[in-house]
């Protein structure tokens, strides 16, 4: 069963000692004849506590190393999965097409939309390819662009974001990733059709808010959003390091901790142990959350989704004022 | 007599105006004008009298180099003598998240800068033209973005609309403030979705990007001026130059990131002196009053 799910983590190791056991255990019960029923049931009861007890009490570090699993379903593994008929358009029209944001038209549950995403790759080999899933300026461009032409034909518009952060590179900066960036935010405000965003994995930054203006933000259980990394935070704060878990747990960056916030409307469950466990059932989740929190929106005029889209998020910010 | 002289000594020479600048958050300490008589340019090396260097708008006589100066001094070099009327100055500061050392933290910055937050917002004249002014203070805390620099910028391009004024925002920010979290995150979205009103408004919005406009505030209003200005030698851009050092292991390119790099670029329409940037505004300004079009029929 973990043969396809990649490397475990340091933390489900006592659960997966203990499946490797009952296994052994089984497989001897069987080649010996001898009835262990009693045992093995005692000790799959066990594991199961086990489960239960290490993957409800997730922290956040380890909330995070499950969505930077390598064999977490990527935007195109999604997209495979939720949608019918996928069409990939390339291309930002300025400079050359970005492997690392991926876009295109698709039916969701028969409805026609538009969809884009970082695309992380799912071996090393196609992680270059996609530089890791972090686009550079023609990477926020096209997704701007299909996102424009989604407006002018009336389509949805679904953004999954998954993104550990903008590229910090010499030729992202001038190509003006800030620009892209802002230009990106500025004009998603502007679209007349409903936009759903769903943090699919990592929310990093402005990397993740150039696609994530929406009329309803969703979040994966384990998925993060934030204003910086963890590991940023804290080489930058406290100037050391080891104090990632701090960082993390200061940030509150977990779904949770968003949905009290107001940041996320939804989380959508992940199978136990996290999305990579099981692929369809995840996506079977993501798409019922995308097609309950768009049927509604089809029923709003363009002036009525701008407008919900701008004031969710003008009141955004606390302060006091006297 | 000897003992008199050292006594009026100083006196002489450490005039404290509101000028002065004082030290600051560490990180933003070394590159600011120390209290003292004489400065070292950055750039040049070369030591010039204070006073000579505050005279010249704290732009080096020898070299041209732009020292970073407060919001203060910057309205003082922007706004009609006395013209300027601060908006929205009781938003206060809240420890959202209970971050760890971020409530000393403001109040080190407050007490340092005497400033309430990193931005000062408000309805000025410039050479009589009446025009809405938001000036980041890069003394405050690295004048990052949280809830009230987010709120207050947008508050003021609203003012703007409400008003029909131009908006000009003079920029200087490290990004978005970390001990806000999320919130911070999505002040950019805030600040830049306004401007589409301000558009639609017919309003012009100048930004003018200063020593350093980066992070989030770049990738967010800084960014989307119809006309974008930036003052020589600023350093301006997304990803700080150290990540970017650490990722591709090799060196950068000569001037990367500076206001020269992104005119080279394309992402500025002009680098101006500081000495004319009241003018420059002023002219652009001009060319933008009662919707500044050509009517056609």
């Amino acid at each position: 069963m973990s043969n396809n799910q990649g490397p475990i983590l340091e933390f489900e190791k006592p659960v997966v000692d203990l499946e490797k056991q009952i296994e052994e255990l089984k497989k001897f019960s069987q080649e010996k004849g001898i009835d262990m029923h009693e045992q093995i049931t005692a000790l799959e009861q066990k594991a199961e506590n086990l489960r239960m007890e290490i993957y409800t009490n997730l922290t956040v570090m380890q909330r995070i190393q499950i969505v930077r699993h390598p064999k977490r379903p990527t935007c195109l593994d999604y997209i495979g999965m939720i949608f019918d008929n996928f069409i990939e358009l390339h291309g930002d029209r300025l400079y050359r097409d970005d492997p690392a944001m991926i876009g295109g038209i698709a039916y969701l549950n028969g409805i026609p939309v538009t969809v884009v995403g970082q695309q992380k790759g799912r071996d090393t080999k196609e992680n270059i390819y996609r530089n890791f899933g972090m686009p550079h300026p023609e990477g926020y461009r096209k997704a701007l662009r299909l996102m424009k032409q989604a407006d002018k034909f009336g389509r949805p518009v679904i953004c999954l974001v998954d993104v550990v952060g903008a590229y910090p590179g010499v030729e992202a900066e001038e190509r003006g990733q800030g620009e892209a960036i802002a230009r990106g935010i500025m004009e998603m405000a502007n679209l007349r059709v409903p936009v759903i965003v769903a943090v699919t994995g990592e929310g990093g930054s402005g990397g993740a808010l150039a696609t994530g203006i929406g009329n309803r933000v969703l979040i994966m259980e384990n998925a993060y959003y934030s204003v910086i990394s963890p590991e940023g935070c804290a080489a930058i704060l406290w100037r050391d390091g080891s104090k990632v878990q701090e960082a993390a747990e200061a940030l509150k960056i977990g779904a949770k901790d968003l949905l009290e916030m107001g940041i996320v409307d939804e989380i959508v469950p992940e199978p136990i142990g996290g999305a990579h466990k099981n692929p369809a059932l995840a996506s079977k989740n993501l798409k019922e959350a995308l097609v309950s929190n768009l049927t509604p929106l089809l029923n709003l005029s363009p002036s009525q989704l701008l407008e919900e889209r701008y004031q969710r998020f003008r009141n955004y910010g606390q302060f006091i004022e006297n | 007599m000897l003992k008199d002289l050292f006594k009026t000594k100083p006196k002489y020479i450490t005039v404290k105006s509101e000028r002065d600048f004082q030290p600051r958050d560490e990180a933003v300490e070394k590159k600011e004008i120390p209290d003292g008589l004489w400065v070292k340019c950055n750039r040049c090396s070369q030591i010039t009298y204070n006073k000579d260097l505050e005279r010249n708008l704290k732009v080096c006589p020898k070299c041209g180099y732009h020292f970073r100066i407060s919001s203060k001094e910057r309205l003082e070099l922007l706004a009609d003598e006395g013209s300027f009327q601060e908006i929205d100055k009781n938003l206060k500061t809240v420890n959202i998240l209970d971050f760890p050392n971020y409530d000393s933290r403001i109040k080190k910055a407050q007490k340092n800068t005497d400033l309430a937050e990193a931005v000062l917002t408000g309805e000025a004249r410039m050479n009589g033209i009446p025009l809405v002014l938001a000036v980041m203070d890069f003394g405050f805390m690295g004048a990052s973005m949280g809830s009230v620099v987010g709120e207050k910028i947008t508050r003021a391009a609203e003012y703007a609309i409400q008003k029909k004024l131009p908006f000009i925002a003079v920029t200087a920010s490290g990004g978005a403030r970390m001990q806000e979290g999320i919130m911070s995150l999505m002040q950019m979205a805030k600040t830049s979705q306004v401007l589409n009103r301000l558009a639609e408004a017919g309003c012009v919005y100048i930004s003018v990007l200063t020593d350093p406009t980066t992070g989030g505030v770049f990738a967010s209003f800084a960014a989307l001026g119809d006309i974008i200005i930036a003052e020589p030698n600023a350093l301006i851009g997304f990803a700080g130059a150290r990540v970017i050092q650490q990722t591709i292991r090799q060196t950068l390119p000569p001037g990367f990131q500076t206001a020269e790099f992104l005119l080279e670029h394309g992402f500025v329409d002009m680098i101006v002196p500081r000495k004319d940037l009241k003018s420059t505004l002023t002219q652009l300004i001009k060319f933008h009053l009662n919707g500044g079009g050509v009517d056609v029929q």
